[in-house]
């Protein structure tokens, strides 16, 4: 009440209590009760939807022998232990495969920005690796490298494991490579020719202003790109390993039931759940970032 | 979704009506399915066998298709193993070479749960009980062993009993019985590869990355002899759990079938057709040592 009182003495017109008027008043119940049908129409629709969902496939005339084949919770039980340690091999692939591609790719992606007719010949051929391995099926990197490489005999040729890692990293790098020079080239003119005015040489320049601008701009798609090879990984079991996909493979071969597939679907999408929400989380980051924080 | 009113109750409509639709049709598939029972067992002709297309005997194999089972990837030459044995179990039901067709089913297709497009398939599946709550199986047409073989340069060349092989690098093809025969015969030390097919597990034989393959005793005959340069058979595996492997034609489960093709592999047996196959088609495989 005091503060009627200070404007009281300021001789302004006491404020009244906020009376909203009829219409607004109407307003705001037309909203609720809109958002109130909207709420129902949404659960409606959903319940319609499900139960006609459950009903459709646990109707169908082969409902029975599905569930038995796909899960089974027996075979489910005993095939755990293998996918999982065949998923073992994924996880570990991923994270040397990941860095290897990465490396590849920001190398790649800095040598096809380099200016100046000296570096016609690396621009070249950083070009040529980026159109060529972005267009080379995988499997045909992977077939190349595993059953071609050893069979030249040369001393010292590492194992299939190392090899089918190589064709990954080279395949992936191409794309990383694009995504990163992707970033690169969104970073305005205008902020390299500012470092450069302020002195920094190009090398400093890359390093500390349009890099870091860059890289935080691409690390969505590049989170993406980690996903999607952790998916990929597994190609490596054509020369021989045991992945999670393979290892549920010989599972479904020994009993002739796919539950063991359904087992290494569901590790993997629990495998990729973290890496998705550090995607999501860096995304939205990355936007409060760009855009006027609050402004939305 | 911001859709105006009307159409929101549109769309809310239309998605009912197609869901609606959908349900309508699930159930009517099962009268394609439903056996009728009247002419099973006894009746065993073209006229009464339920085949897929009438009077035709649809037959499946995978493509490639490889020797001594099929001979030039074409089953329906009649040539190889696999390819005489289903001729003469389809002679055996009345059914003319002409009224024979072979499809292309790749192993997943024949083990799916789905509706099947072969009446029987014949590609050295092994029966093993597990099996049987997936597929039928008809009454066994060859008895098979494993073998392991390898190339001269091979550190196993040579080896005469299952301890000399522990320490191999052994490989076979996914989804064989050979792969369980490393697995839980020879128990190596190190974890043994798996390929898709066999030609990758050659290659990786030939290339060193592996120093011995386990294949069926044909093959081995047949991949020591035709494919590999210097190939040798190591020799021949004592059966899994002191049981016979046997390979069976695979049908649909509760295939309408199963009785029939099952007493036409019988009646080959009996009258001396399978042995005289055996012999024309795989008659070299006798005479590889045994492990021990």
């Amino acid at each position: 009440m005091t503060a009627h009182k200070t404007l009281e003495v300021g001789g302004l017109e006491p404020p009244t209590e906020y009376h909203p008027s009829v219409w607004q008043r109407e307003r705001e119940a037309y909203r609720r009760r809109q958002t109130f049908r909207s709420f129902v129409i949404a659960t409606i629709s959903t319940a319609v939807v499900g139960v006609t969902l459950v009903l459709v496939i646990t109707g169908s005339p082969g409902w029975e022998r599905v569930k038995q084949t796909f899960f089974n919770a027996e075979v489910a039980l005993d095939a755990l232990p293998a996918v999982a340690e065949g998923l073992w091999l994924n996880l570990r692939l991923l994270v040397g495969c990941a860095i290897g591609a990465l490396t590849v790719g920001l190398l790649t992606a800095l040598a096809r920005t380099l200016r100046g007719p000296v570096f016609f010949p690396l621009r070249a051929l950083a070009t040529l690796y980026t159109y060529g391995f972005r267009g080379a099926p995988l499997i045909i990197v992977l077939y190349l490298l595993v059953f071609g490489v050893p069979g030249l005999r040369l001393s010292g040729t590492p194992s299939v494991l190392v090899l089918g890692g190589i064709a990954l990293v080279i395949t992936y790098g191409a794309y990383l490579a694009e995504v990163f020079r992707a970033g690169i080239e969104s970073i305005h003119p205008s902020q390299v020719a500012a470092a450069r005015s302020l002195g920094l040489t190009y090398r400093q320049t890359m390093r500390h202003v349009v890099l870091p601008q860059a890289i935080r701009r691409v690390s969505p798609p590049l989170l993406n790109d980690m996903v999607a090879l952790q998916k990929d990984v597994g190609l490596i079991s054509l020369a021989g390993p045991i992945d999670a996909i393979r290892a549920a493979q010989i599972e479904t071969a020994q009993s002739y039931n796919f539950t063991p597939y359904v087992v290494a679907g569901v590790l993997f999408i629990l495998l990729a759940i973290p890496l998705i929400a550090v995607t999501d989380w860096v995304t939205l980051r990355a936007a409060r970032r760009q855009s006027a924080e609050g402004a939305r | 979704m911001f859709l105006p009113r009307p159409a929101r109750v549109a769309a809310a409509v239309s998605l009912a009506v197609a869901l609606s639709a959908v349900t309508a049709c699930a159930p009517a598939d099962e009268s394609d399915d439903e056996p009728d029972t009247s002419a099973s067992g006894s009746e065993c002709s073209p006229e009464n066998l339920q085949t897929k297309r009438d009077g035709i005997l649809t037959i499946g194999t995978d493509s490639p298709a490889y020797p001594p089972w099929f001979i030039d990837n074409d089953p329906s030459n009649g040539q190889g193993f696999e390819s005489a044995v289903a001729y003469a179990v389809a002679e055996e039901l009345g059914f003319s070479e002409d009224q024979v067709e072979w499809i292309t089913v790749t192993f997943n297709n024949a083990i799916a749960p789905g509706p099947k497009d072969f009446d029987f398939d014949i590609n050295q599946f092994s029966i093993t009980e597990e099996r049987r709550n997936a597929v039928d199986f008809s009454s066994p047409y060859y008895d098979v062993r494993q073998a392991v073989i390898t190339v001269e340069t091979s550190p196993i060349a040579g080896a005469t009993t299952l301890a000399e092989l522990a320490d191999a690098r052994l490989g076979a093809q996914v989804g064989t019985t050979s792969y369980q025969a490393i697995t839980d015969l020879i128990q190596p030390n190190v974890e043994p590869s798996v390929f898709n097919t066999n030609d990758d597990a050659r290659q990786a034989l030939e290339n060193g990355t592996i120093d011995g393959l386990v294949v069926d005793l044909p093959t081995a005959f047949y991949m020591t002899s035709a494919e590999l340069t210097n190939g040798i058979i190591v020799g021949q595996l004592p059966p899994l759990d002191g049981q016979q492997e046997q390979f069976g034609l695979v049908l649909d489960l509760n295939s309408p079938l199963t009785d029939c093709v099952s007493q036409a592999v019988d009646a080959l047996r009996e009258n001396g057709t399978l042995a005289e196959l055996e012999e024309r088609w795989l008659g070299q495989t006798a005479g590889a040592p045994e492990l021990t």
